[in-house]
């Protein structure tokens, strides 16, 4: 991590002097965030700052300290890097800071675009975006002689021509494994389908409905296209199958369409034939089954106003145009002002144009991710009906949400 | 042992011997395969298209031109700089293995010598601890540390390593002076030692095989510690097996899964080099109380 | 031993164990009966990049704030956690006992509660796993013990390799091993003689699979310990067995293995303890589909988005009370000998 850092900063730095931007801190910052490249990359450009130590501490584990490290007073990290999902369990603990005073006085070079905005108050500042969209092999459903998808129903009917003809057996890939990730898939294909987790304004669960069992179903369906070991399969395990060319179409995170084909030994056939292009929508639904995501940083709490003005600068400083060159640009689906899109980035671009809805940024959702799932896998392997997987969700959600004191 | 060993039957020779060979094969099966592997491209390694491909490197070939490559130990070692956090582990094992041992071994000692009735609640508890789950004690310590300024280094760690790890320690020492008859630091107590003299004089020299069996799982606790070093420790201070978790990746971004291959393979080669230079101490140590005791 | 000499012997350890594992346990009990506040929830407009503005819910923390300053500990709520749907689930169970006609039916609604599921894995693992480590250990250190002299290192080092394999990636090579196109998953699907077998879609066979790492993972630790024991294997007595024209099978019987039940039991303890525990392998084998355990309960509890730590906090109690029930048999033994040996 470390000599990656040094290069990033060196790259930057070097950058940075043409281009004569200089940060200039008189307190300390300190920087918690998960650790793939793009938040790498930030960390290394808000270090570039001067006047006082600027420490970060990226990895996988953030989320599990986060929370404690920015409460206490005053708190170890003036800042975690966060998404969207993650910003309630910050947002429920109070620990991170409105920003409204701090964007007015420093906001410039900033887009209105990239504030977070819950309520009047700005929580966040994104500087990446994300989305699972379609990914596939153009030679594959040439050769079957199916156009490319636009619908899951669609994406049936490629999956069984695609097996008919005896091209693969099991053409469709998906990150279905037990927990997180299948409980994604479902959030996608349940969003796709016009459905609405809570009853507005409570934390009420409403996901056993038409939506809800129609979401399964076609789940299902799909599935029987996977292989059949699906549920073990997360988006690494997914991936994997693509490139060995076992898979010929699936619903992948845009930010690994860059690294698909250029990971060593990718077939060539795989690397000719790897293409992207909008999530599917489902069901006559004009939304796309699919979420969008943003990744942002925050200003804590529990830090003094000098902080949290040094921290606010150089964060600032991390995500501004000038950091982003032919190294830092590919990393991801960049939110900042002066970022070109790269073709790989278009899936992510046009998820948001097509209005994918955000992952929802409610207190309570993260609650009804895990008891997703749980309680999902036993539908999937038909073991029991849609409707009582999805009576299982409801009661699993309800006694979390009893016990964090969202419901009574 | 010899004399023993001398004696047995032909069958039975060939069985034993037989059954060393499979479980040999069971053991060390994953880890040649994985010493292989590690010369190879991912795509090799996890081969979904034919297993084979592991073993011939065909994608390998493809990319480097021979079916063997160093790229991983490479990106490892030179590129994410893995010795930083190999030096960071040898730091925490070595201090974790001495601690653990010394009040380990004065607390096992009392245990096994004393016989008041507290002494069995004493080990109850002990055991008792251990049943809870180390993931559960790990987050209770976080605000605490934040708060103390004590969190992400590597003392806080080894002593978090040590304490969860006591109970353990302090059974199986407890279990090897129960088979140190007592009648040895009892004659010593006789000649005028008091108790500390008697366990430095006498028992001390009969201990080893107990002490380096319970200093081996203190040390593998340390070596192959996740839970632990993942949550208390910052990524600077990182040890070995945070580290290789971080070249894996996460749902949305992409790791690199030979930089963690080839980390684990090289991390295991010093094991390997200090079981085969200190194999006479460890088997003679092990041997040395059957002598004595 | 006299109280005050016991005392300066076992201080360090004692108050390191006080430390760091009572006081939190303490602290995890209190956490199991004490809740959250409930929130105080308002709708705001809020704002997305790419998206524009939604209605959203959020917590007043204002509010909030209030309820937590006036009781820091949060809400009290006394078993309520250990009775709910995620844990005992008492009113479930009574529901599906009161609608159920025959007992079949109550045990297959029973099995839908996540925590009697767990429960039945968890109990099956350790009757399956404990027993089988503590044969194949033994027989390891019999048959290494019987090992010409230089080969003995050599195969200590390798029968350690299942435990120094960090399990991480440990389980990460076994699970593409055991995968319908890895080497191990090829060699049963040849066996089976059918292309479709698949291990890791199967319930059943993911048991099978993850009992057999956990004997795998758990065999060096009872075969070091056994071996060390048989290093001070009283001499004389084996040599009067002998005499007295004692089968090899006889030896083992009454003189090695008596002399190795101290270390029987301990191991035993230590193996009933870890694997009611069982965790990494669900994990790495991406196996919670097919299998749970309280440990990966609590896992699930911590990593989720939203940390449910009381959740996590009686299901952490319900493990030690259930390793204290599951260990008493051991432990009455242990009482026994502890008293017989005085």
């Amino acid at each position: 991590m470390f000599l990656k850092k040094i290069a990033l900063a060196g790259s930057i730095a070097a950058f940075a002097a043409t281009a004569g931007q200089a940060c200039e801190i008189n307190a300390r910052v300190s920087i918690v965030g998960n650790e793939f490249a793009a938040i790498q990359a930030v960390g290394a450009a808000a270090q570039e700052c001067t006047g006082a130590p600027v420490t970060s501490n990226l990895t996988s584990e953030h989320q599990t300290i986060n929370v404690a490290g920015m409460s206490g007073n005053p708190a170890e990290y003036t800042t975690a890097i966060i998404a969207n999902s993650s910003l309630v369990a910050l947002m429920n603990e109070d620990v991170v800071r409105p920003l409204n005073d701090l964007v007015e006085k420093h906001g410039d070079g900033l887009q209105k675009s990239q504030l977070i905005k819950i309520g009047d108050d700005i929580m966040a500042v994104a500087f990446m975006a994300n989305a699972q969209h379609l990914m596939f092999r153009k030679d594959i459903l040439e050769q079957a002689g199916v156009e490319v998808p636009t619908t899951y129903e669609e994406m049936l009917e490629v999956a069984q021509a695609i097996r008919e003809q005896g091209i693969l057996q099991n053409p469709v890939g998906g990150a279905y494994k037990a927990g997180w990730n299948l409980a994604q898939e479902f959030n996608n294909m349940f969003l796709g389908y016009g459905g609405t987790h809570f009853k507005p304004g409570t934390a009420e669960p409403n996901i056993n409905t038409e939506a809800g069992v129609n979401a399964l179903k076609m789940m299902k369906a799909l599935s029987e296209y996977m292989n059949p070991d699906f549920l073990t399969h997360d988006s690494n395990a997914t991936n994997a199958e693509y490139r060995a060319g076992n898979v010929a179409i699936m619903n992948m995170w845009g930010s690994r369409a860059s690294q698909q084909t250029s990971t060593e030994g990718v077939l060539d056939e795989v690397k000719n034939g790897h293409a992207i292009a909008a999530p599917l929508t489902v069901g006559g639904g004009s939304i796309p089954a699919s979420t969008l995501w943003w990744d942002g940083w925050t200003v804590g709490k529990n830090v003094s106003d000098e902080e949290a003005e040094a921290t606010f600068l150089a964060m600032k400083h991390g995500i501004r145009s000038d950091m982003l060159n032919d190294e830092t640009s590919p990393l991801a689906v960049w939110l900042i002002d002066g970022y070109k899109p790269t073709a790989d980035a278009q899936g992510v671009f046009a998820a948001a144009q097509m209005g994918t809805l955000p992952y929802p940024m409610l207190p309570y959702m993260g609650l009804m991710h895990s008891a997703l799932g749980n309680e999902l896998a036993d539908f999937m392997q038909g073991k029991e009906s849609a409707e009582q997987a999805l009576a299982d969700v409801e009661a699993a959600y309800r006694a979390a949400a009893i016990e964090k004191g969202f419901l009574q | 042992m010899a004399s023993r060993a001398q004696r047995m039957p032909a069958s039975l020779r060939v069985a034993s011997s037989l059954f060393v060979l499979f479980w040999f094969i069971l053991a060390a099966f994953p880890f040649v395969w994985t010493l292989w592997g590690s010369f190879k491209v991912e795509l090799d390694f996890f081969s979904i298209a034919d297993w084979t491909n592991a073993l011939t490197g065909e994608r390998t070939e493809a990319v480097y031109g021979s079916p063997f490559t160093t790229t991983g130990y490479e990106g490892a070692w030179i590129k994410e700089e893995f010795w930083r956090n190999v030096l960071n582990t040898g730091i925490v094992c070595f201090f974790v293995v001495t601690i653990s041992l010394t009040i380990g071994t004065l607390g096992g000692y009392a245990l096994s010598r004393s016989t008041y009735n507290y002494t069995f609640w004493l080990l109850i508890t002990a055991l008792i601890f251990r049943a809870m789950p180390p993931i559960t004690l790990v987050s209770g310590y976080l605000l605490p540390f934040f708060e103390w300024n004590v969190w992400g280094i590597l003392p806080t760690t080894i002593i978090v390593l040590v304490a969860i790890n006591q109970p353990f320690t302090l059974w199986m020492l407890h279990s090897f002076f129960k088979n140190i008859p007592s009648e040895l630091d009892e004659s010593a107590k006789v000649d005028g030692c008091n108790q500390f003299q008697a366990f430095r004089r006498v028992i001390i020299p009969v201990m080893w095989p107990g002490v380096i069996t319970t200093g081996l799982f203190s040390f593998l606790l340390a070596y192959n510690d996740f839970a632990v070093g993942a949550m208390l420790l910052s990524e600077s201070n990182r040890t070995m097996v945070p580290a290789i978790n971080a070249f894996l990746g996460t749902t949305q971004t992409e790791g690199n899964v030979m930089f963690a291959v080839a980390a684990v393979v090289s991390a295991t080669a010093p094991l390997f080099i200090l079981v085969m230079f200190f194999q006479r101490q460890i088997v003679g140590g092990l041997t040395a109380g059957a002598v004595k005791g | 031993m006299r109280h005050k000499t016991f005392l300066w012997f076992f201080l360090p350890t004692g108050l390191a164990m006080l430390l760091f594992i009572a006081l939190p346990i303490v602290s995890v009990v209190t956490q199991s009966i004490f809740a959250p506040h409930p929130a105080v929830l308002i709708e705001v407009e809020s704002c997305t990049p790419l998206v524009g503005c939604t209605t959203e819910t959020t917590v007043d923390q204002e509010a909030t704030a209030a309820l937590r300053a006036e009781k820091p500990l949060g809400r009290f709520v006394g078993l309520d956690i250990y009775f709910d749907r995620g844990h005992l689930a008492i009113s479930e169970m009574k529901e599906s006992w009161a609608k159920a006609d025959s007992l079949g039916e109550f045990v297959s609604e029973l099995g839908n509660l996540p925590f009697y599921r767990a429960m039945a894995f968890t109990l099956t693992f350790v009757a399956v796993v404990t027993p089988l480590t503590i044969v194949l250990g033994l027989i390891i250190a019999l048959a290494i013990n019987s090992l010409h002299h230089h080969l003995k290192g050599l195969m200590i080092f390798f029968s350690l390799l299942p435990m120094i394999v960090t399990p991480l990636i440990g389980s990460l090579i076994l699970f593409w091993m055991v995968d319908s196109r890895g080497v191990i998953g090829s060699a049963l699907v040849a066996m089976a003689g059918d292309p479709d077998f698949s291990l890791k879609a199967s319930t059943g066979l993911m048991w099978v699979a993850l009992m057999v790492y956990g004997v795998w993972h758990a065999a060096p630790f009872a075969f070091v310990v056994f071996y060390a024991g048989l290093q001070t294997l009283p001499g004389d007595q084996l040599e009067a067995a002998q005499i007295d024209g004692a089968t090899r099978w006889q030896q083992v019987k009454y003189v090695v293995v008596p002399h190795l039940m101290p270390l029987v039991t301990f191991v035993a303890l230590i193996q009933l303890m870890d694997n009611f525990k069982v965790f990494e392998p669900i994990i790495g084998f991406n196996a919670t589909a097919h299998a749970q355990s309280l440990s990966s309960f609590i896992y699930n509890d911590l990593s989720g988005e939203t940390r449910q730590l009381s959740s996590a906090a009686a299901t952490s109690v319900i493990t030690i009370i259930g390793v204290a029930i599951l260990l008493s048999p051991v432990l009455v033994r242990t009482w026994r000998d502890f008293k017989g040996a005085r």
